[in-house]
Parts: structure tokens; C-alpha cells; sequence
């Protein structure tokens, strides 16, 4: 298939993700929409990388791919530590930080 | 050949998307997560990237999963859907779910604008020429040829992250006792091993409070 096949199918995956940041209640699936689209950002590299033959673009999926790793690990961390407070599970309820 | 196997895995990670946005239990989620990241290792495979297929599968659908499925054990997620939002008595009503519908429409139109309607002649091409070979584009030889020649600080800097993000994630997670208990005012230090028991520091002597130091029973 031609690379444009896959920038097409990234887009749409960044897009989704976008919507269930937007829209998910659940701190847990909102992270999962985030890995949502740190994979469609990763599929782009790689097609990119593919299209130029140039190794580039899979170092810097690599790098995401960690990023994404520390972010995971970071944000569980931070939810059972809001459930260790019983503290509801909630991003709308969870607006003590709001200015 | 290679064309359908294109259709199947984009099917497959479209279908996961939508899996994870839609699903109303997060364990579900999470599944469908592992759908699509295994499709996705797929299309990551099609584009003769192997290193990057394999360290997908093996770090997201295999370590990254297992930890959001323990924590989706652990925390129990109460589950949720986008359909609530239109019953729930939140402030925020329907108009939450059609803003988000509209924002991500226009962000894909605009992506999709922005990546098919470039003047670039290549992206209608296969990519760059493919000889197979030990040290081919994508094998694992050139990718760590690539991270120990050129991209040594990334691979420097990445593996540092990692470390901080371990210790933050043990910080962060780490049961505090903080119900009253016995640890609230007892700070060993050093010195603490080189003196008698009561003769230390100045609120001692005033029998501020007695510090039971039992070296060992302070956790």
C-alpha cells in the first residue's frame, strides 16, 4: 500500500483518541486515549521513516514509545494514589486544583 | 498479498480505537487497547520496521498492558459511558459530547488535509528501495547501530527518564501512614546510632518527648 494509506489511518487513530480524552469520565481511559495518540504520532514516524528510508523516525518512535512508558507509570501511580485517599475516581470531581 | 494484510491490521486498529473510546467497562478497555496495539505492531511490520513491531508488542502489549490491568484490578473502575454524560445531572450536558464530536471532526479534516494534501510526490510511493540483508533498514542492528552512533544522548537521556519515572512512580504509589501513627515524629539520623538513648537533644532534656528510637520499627 502507498504511505498515504498510513498517514490516513494515523490521523484517524490521533483523532479518536483526541475525542476519548475529551469525553471519557475515567481518569484510567483517558490514559489509554493518550497512548491512543502517542501511537498515532508513532505510526506517522514510522510511515515518514519508511517513505524517506531513513532511521530517524523509529529512533524517535523508540523515544515516544519510552515517554509514554514514564507517563504510564507516572499516572497509574498518581490514581491509586487518589484511590488511597478515597478520593472519587472521577476528572470532573477532582477539581480542587481549579483556579 | 501485502495489501490485505494492510486492510485486516488497519481494520484491526481502527476497531481498537473505537473499542477504547467506546467500551463502558475499562477492563474492556484495556483489551481493546492490546487489539490494537498488536494490529498496530502489524502495520509497524508492513513498513519494515521489525525492532519497533517487536519492542510493541513486548513493551506496551506485554508490560505497559499488564500494568493497567492490575490497576484496573486494584482500583475497580467504576464504569462510565459517553451515554451517561446525557443522563447524569452534571452541569455539563450533551454539549460536551457533540463539542468533543465536532473538535475531533475538524482535527481530523485538518490532519487529513494537512498529510494527504501536501505537494509531496512520495507519499502516493511505496517508500524508499528494500534490500534484505542482516543489517537492512529496521533490523535490529541498524536501529542499535543508530542508538549507540548518533542518537547516543536520546538513548542516554530516554534511559534517565525511565529511572526518574520508576522512582516518581514507587514515590507516588507508596502507602503513607499518615493515620497517626507512631512514625509522625521520629526522624533517625546518624547520629542517633552514636549517642545513649535520652541524651540528645535539647527537647529531650526538657522531656519534650521521649523518643523511643528502636532502630528498625520506624516504618
Amino acid at each position: 500500500m502507498s504511505i498515504a494509506w498510513y498517514l490516513a489511518v494515523s490521523a484517524i487513530v490521533f483523532s479518536l483518541g483526541a475525542i476519548g480524552v475529551i469525553t471519557r469520565r475515567n481518569p484510567l481511559v483517558v490514559l489509554l486515549c493518550l497512548e491512543l495518540m502517542l501511537n498515532g504520532g508513532n505510526l506517522l514516524l514510522i510511515a515518514f521513516s519508511r517513505m524517506w528510508g531513513n532511521g530517524d523516525g523509529q529512533i524517535l518512535a523508540l523515544v515516544v514509545m519510552t515517554v509514554a512508558a514514564c507517563e504510564v507509570c507516572i499516572g497509574l501511580g498518581m490514581i491509586v494514589a487518589i484511590y488511597r485517599r478515597n478520593l472519587p475516581i472521577d476528572v470532573d470531581e477532582l477539581r480542587e486544583l481549579q483556579g | 498479498m501485502s495489501s490485505v494484510l494492510f486492510f485486516i491490521a488497519a481494520i484491526g486498529v481502527i476497531s481498537g480505537a473505537v473499542g477504547v473510546v467506546v467500551m463502558r467497562d475499562p477492563f474492556y478497555c484495556v483489551l481493546a487497547l492490546v487489539v490494537h496495539l498488536i494490529a498496530l505492531a502489524v502495520l509497524f511490520l508492513l513498513l519494515r520496521s521489525e525492532f519497533v513491531a517487536a519492542a510493541q508488542v513486548v513493551v506496551y502489549a506485554g508490560a505497559v498492558m499488564v500494568l493497567y490491568v492490575f490497576v484496573v484490578a486494584y482500583v475497580g473502575g467504576e464504569s462510565d459511558t459517553i451515554g451517561e454524560r446525557l443522563r447524569g445531572p452534571g452541569p455539563i450536558g450533551s454539549g460536551l459530547r457533540l463539542g468533543g464530536a465536532i473538535l475531533a471532526g475538524a482535527l481530523l479534516t485538518e490532519l487529513l488535509i494537512a498529510l494527504l494534501g501536501t505537494g509531496l510526490e512520495a507519499i502516493n510511493g511505496y517508500g524508499a528501495g528494500y534490500q534484505p540483508g542482516p543489517q537492512a533498514f529496521g533490523t535490529p542492528a541498524y536501529i542499535g547501530k543508530l542508538l549507540l552512533t548518533r542518537f547516543l544522548l536520546a538513548f542516554e537521556t530516554a534511559t534517565f527518564l525511565l529511572l526518574i519515572a520508576a522512582v516518581g512512580g514507587v514515590v507516588l504509589a507508596r502507602r503513607r501512614g499518615g493515620l497517626g501513627e507512631e512514625d509522625a515524629h521520629q526522624v533517625l539520623t546518624p547520629l542517633d546510632l552514636l549517642r545513649p538513648r535520652g541524651t540528645g537533644t535539647m527537647a529531650e532534656g526538657v522531656g519534650a518527648h521521649v523518643v523511643e528510637s528502636h532502630p528498625g520499627s520506624h516504618t
